[in-house]
């Protein structure tokens, strides 16, 4: 942690492209290479920023030991990690949900065991103790459309945004499980040895996120 | 299992090798030395108790007990922390001295190793305990006596953040009337999941203004100004009286003049149930986590049958070095005298007479050592008493 900078963990993918739009609302005045720079860590003195680029799931980890001060990560890798960070605004971003999907042929009662397939074992795992069903799961790092297809597993637990890639490999949609947007998350120590900037970047996100009127 | 390679120990033990130990030991001796000037008396309690009793009664989760039977099928646990012991001790055979009574310790503990790296399943802790006095003037205590031991250990930029569990309880209790919707809420709060709070609020039937109350809970963070906002949000009889406390702690703080790295975190919930008033937390800025911390835990005393108040701190051994930073200083051990056969009686005059001296010296003979140039370069300044007669040579 340097004391002049506030650093942030950004998620490279699916989400960097709306987060990044979301800073710049929020008056930000990132460079116009930012999206193209294979760099993975990116200063910008100007607004006393660092940003350093990981993947999505490593975004909470970089948070949680203090590497990073602040981050943005999505709430299904908040649920899989559960990391000790706070967790302090909803971005609204990139919004999807978590869902559990199956071959249209899929019937529970022929189910030698009840295997699941999915990114997400602690989630998947806790969803379905919650609903009062034990399930084995088969970790996947991606890809996760083809267990059922190839006979891997029977369901699987994805995000779904738009439901394309279900449809186009013929899965279907059994349970949706719970919304997903990405939030923004702050180191417990940072959010008080460096509560002037951080509690600054909340209030100008709030206001941009809030104008955005998505909710 | 794998076969284990020899070098391998269990996941999440560490070694101290010579270097950090002494850094690990002036941070402790800096600690402790600050405590007992307060007049802190320092305990020793078994590292091994029953599970029933410290176990259950400790601050730490269930899942973070490192467990074993004994020949008698008791489950007992190693220690997950210091103030369930002492809390055993203060309710039993330390119940007839004199209150207040202050007690400090400095022990290992123990938490259920974790599969990731920087959270250690063994690590000590200094820390004091102060039983049997209710007042604000024992909690502002703690701070200051954390606070200086901070400052006698050179800790840079560290801040305190200063809650009151009690204040959280009360307003949560106002606006929602129930137990266990103050659980729910507080769960978030100790989760630090404001996202989750915020929705929670906007998902009950509670009046604008109500609703109003709970964001503000959010934000109550910052200086003394807080209080003041504060105020304005809680009417109960327990809600001012929490915040009366923190006013007089603040104030005996400003007298012990240490109130300037104190920051008012009406939101910190460090443990659902445990506290029950002040809480507090050290931070230092070159560092992820916090370095230690404490409050007050009235109702600890009560489970092993002597109702009493009581407050207390502990400060993390590991992370006060780690937030130290690594200072490479050269070992104690400054001078070697290498000698022969021929001289050593010669060679062990000098060493005692510079070991009285108060410096530490190391004694080699020189047909045990394979390389003597590399050997001798460790040392700051090396003697030699080598050969059958003339001076004893002197180098470095």
């Amino acid at each position: 942690m340097s004391s002049e900078l506030v650093t942030v963990a950004m998620p490279k993918g699916r989400i960097f492209e709306e987060a990044v739009e979301l800073l710049r609302k929020a008056g930000y005045d990132l460079p116009p290479e930012f999206e193209d720079s294979r760099k993975l860590i990116i200063e910008v003195p100007q607004s006393g920023m660092r940003f350093i680029l990981a993947k999505p799931m490593d975004v909470p980890t970089y948070v949680e030991h203090g590497v990073a001060d602040a981050g943005v990560a999505g709430k299904d890798v908040m649920i899989e990690e559960e990391r000790d960070v706070y967790e302090v605004l909803d971005l609204k971003i990139s919004s999807c949900y978590m869902a559990v999907a199956a071959l249209p042929s899929y019937d529970p009662g022929r189910d030698v065991a009840p295997k699941i397939a999915s990114k997400y074992p602690k989630l998947t795992s806790d969803y379905f103790r919650e609903q009062g069903e034990q399930v084995e799961i088969i970790k996947l790092n991606g890809s996760i459309e083809l267990a059922p297809i190839v006979g891997l597993a029977d369901r699987i637990v994805d995000i779904v945004s738009t439901g394309q890639t279900l449809r186009e490999n013929g899965l279907v949609e059994m349970e949706t499980m719970m919304p997903i947007t990405s939030r923004f998350i702050v180191n417990p120590v940072s959010y008080r040895t460096k509560a002037a900037q951080i509690d600054e970047m909340v209030d100008r996100l709030a206001e941009v996120v809030g104008k955005e009127g998505v909710s | 299992m794998s076969k284990l390679f020899m070098f391998e120990k269990p996941q999440g033990m560490r070694d101290t090798l010579p270097e950090l130990y002494e850094l690990k030991q002036q941070v402790k001796k800096a600690v402790s030395s600050e405590v007992e000037q307060w007049g802190y008396k320092s305990v020793q309690t078994p590292t091994v108790e029953f599970n029933e009793t410290v176990g259950t009664a400790s601050a730490i989760l269930d899942r973070q007990l490192f467990k074993l039977l004994d020949q008698e099928g008791n489950t007992l646990v190693l220690r997950p922390d210091m103030t369930a012991p002492i809390a055993r001790i203060a309710a039993s055979t330390l119940k007839e001295a004199h209150r207040p009574l202050r007690l400090t310790y400095d022990a290992p503990v123990f938490r259920a190793q974790q599969y990731e790296g920087g959270k250690p399943a063994e690590f000590e802790q200094v820390g004091v305990e102060l039983i049997g006095d209710a007042s604000a003037s024992a909690d502002a205590e703690m701070v200051s006596l954390m606070v200086s031991s901070l400052e006698n250990a050179g800790i840079p930029s560290y801040q305190t953040a200063v809650g009151h569990v009690g204040f959280v309880n009360a307003l949560l209790f106002e606006v929602l009337g129930q137990e266990t919707r103050v659980e729910e809420f507080k769960r978030y709060l100790y989760e630090k999941n404001y996202v989750g709070f915020r929705k929670a609020v906007d998902e009950l039937p509670l009046s604008s203004l109500d609703k109003r109350r709970l964001y503000e809970l959010l934000r109550l963070k910052g200086g003394t100004e807080i209080l003041e906002k504060a105020e304005e949000l809680t009417e109960s009889a327990e809600g001012k009286k929490a915040l009366s406390q923190l006013k007089q702690l603040l104030e005996i703080l400003a007298d012990y003049d240490m109130d300037q790295n104190v920051m008012i975190d009406l939101n910190l919930v460090m443990h659902m149930s445990y506290y029950t008033g002040t809480v507090f937390e050290a931070y230092s800025e070159g560092l992820g986590y916090p370095l230690g911390g404490g409050g007050r835990y009235d109702q600890l005393l009560g489970r092993f049958h002597h109702e009493e108040p009581a407050t207390g701190f502990g400060l993390r051994v590991d992370r006060l070095t780690e937030a130290l930073g690594k200072e490479k200083k050269p070992l104690a051990s400054d001078l070697c005298i290498i000698f022969s056969r021929e001289r050593r009686k010669e060679a062990m005059n000098e060493a005692r007479s510079h070991r009285s001296g108060g410096r530490s010296v190391v004694m080699q003979e020189i047909t045990g050592i394979q390389q003597v140039d590399a050997f001798s370069a460790q040392f700051q300044e090396v003697q030699y008493f080598i050969g059958t007669n003339g001076n004893g040579g002197s180098g470095s």
